[in-house]
């Protein structure tokens, strides 16, 4: 903890509740992914960990190394960024794999494919 | 000539400002190794942007993005804890389901848009979008009411994106 | 002082907490039941164990591990959308 002393107080009581929220919210998003039933409810559980629950830990690092001044905030904005714009296109593509695949099987559970009949390739 | 050239070196000024910026502030330094590096960084990726091809993006009211922002991430925040809640606290009489939205929006980077948003917010995910027919195909955790959703995704997210792009 | 031991308690607890939430991915990963399962799970990982090592990098104060963290997010996000295209077709490269 390297110049974590020289911190004020008002700093360090929110950055620990925002680390502790943070991980919070991972761990509720990790066991969503373990009890939620079908794999299409699963699929929403990773969202928690990957929006409020990485934003809440890069804001706290954000405001723990501005505060103590040792470096530029590059990184944490870097990785937000990342993150943000490219979870939501893995799921989507996990997503639509996996329906692919359900249908090929004649899964009951998932909807037909939309208005058109299912092309032959 | 000296503009076609220009245009070809820089097809997108904007991306490769930001690359350079980007890079200099992950080196921490302003000597001319990084600058050189950052520079030939910044002008391949114009160029590889440029071999994409990407439409044109218009943007009609910038303020509303702003705005649209700002309710996304109120939404983002109360979707969170909703799911957290439906997994710590598993309620018997929930039940997950798929729904349709008819979708007026056919822009692209609209459509991405919308999707972004959708999948970013815990309770929904996109699924599929058909674009003959501009049907979106949508898994709710916390299905109560199919129209609500409906009339949620075309008032608060999709009338703003159209307004935005179109 | 105080702020010292606040910041480094709570940093234990959201060590142990992320630590433990590699669990639920880890176990999807190596149960499935099904591929599409695995990979969500794998993606899930590495956005755990990213946000691992930020709060890794909080404690040391040192630049090393947001560097690492910024190269597990290009990694995991090329790697899910490989995997995704394998599912949908059953091979990487068309």
């Amino acid at each position: 903890m390297s110049g974590a002393a020289e911190l004020p107080l008002f700093v360090a009581i929110p950055v620990a509740i925002l680390l502790v929220l943070g991980a919070g919210l991972s761990l509720a998003g990790s066991i969503g992914l373990l009890r939620l039933k079908s794999f299409y409810e699963r699929v929403h559980a990773p969202t928690i960990g990957t929006s409020y629950g990485l934003g809440s830990v890069l804001l706290a690092s954000m405001i723990f190394f501005s505060v103590l001044q040792t470096r530029l905030v590059v990184h944490e904005v870097l990785i937000g960024i990342l993150v943000v714009v490219t979870t939501p296109v893995t799921l989507m593509l996990v997503t639509r794999a996996a329906l692919h695949r359900d249908r090929l099987e004649g899964n009951p559970e998932v909807p037909p494919p939309l208005s058109r009949p299912p092309e032959q390739d | 000539m000296s503009r076609r050239l220009l245009r070809w070196v820089l097809p997108h000024p904007i991306l490769s400002a930001w690359l350079w910026l980007m890079w200099l502030l992950l080196e921490q330094s302003a000597r001319p190794g990084p600058l050189l590096v950052g520079l030939v960084v910044a002008l391949l990726g114009g160029r590889a942007m440029a071999m994409l091809q990407p439409q044109r993006v218009r943007i009609r009211r910038p303020g509303l993005i702003l705005k649209l922002a700002g309710a996304v991430l109120v939404d983002v925040a109360r979707s969170n804890l909703a799911v957290a809640l439906v997994v710590l606290k598993p309620r018997p009489e929930r039940h997950a389901g798929f729904i349709r939205v008819p979708l007026a929006l056919r822009n692209p980077n609209a459509l991405a848009a919308l999707a972004c948003i959708m999948t970013a917010t815990p309770g929904t995910a996109w699924v599929e979008f058909d674009v003959e027919d501009g049907e979106l195909l949508l898994h709710v955790l916390d299905l109560v009411d199919e129209a609500d959703w409906v009339r949620i995704v075309k008032d608060r997210y999709e009338q703003p994106l159209l307004e935005i792009f179109q | 002082m105080m702020s010292q031991m606040i910041l480094s308690w709570s940093l234990l607890v959201a060590q142990v907490m992320l630590g433990l939430a590699m669990f639920g991915p880890l176990w999807r990963v190596l149960r499935g039941p099904r591929a599409q399962d695995r990979v969500v799970g794998l993606d899930t990982l590495y956005v755990t164990g990213m946000l691992l090592l930020l709060t890794f990098g909080i404690r040391s104060g040192t630049v090393i591990y947001f560097e690492a963290a910024l190269v597990i997010a290009l990694l995991g996000f090329v790697s899910t959308a490989a995997l995704a295209k394998f599912l949908m077709r059953g091979e990487v490269m068309e």
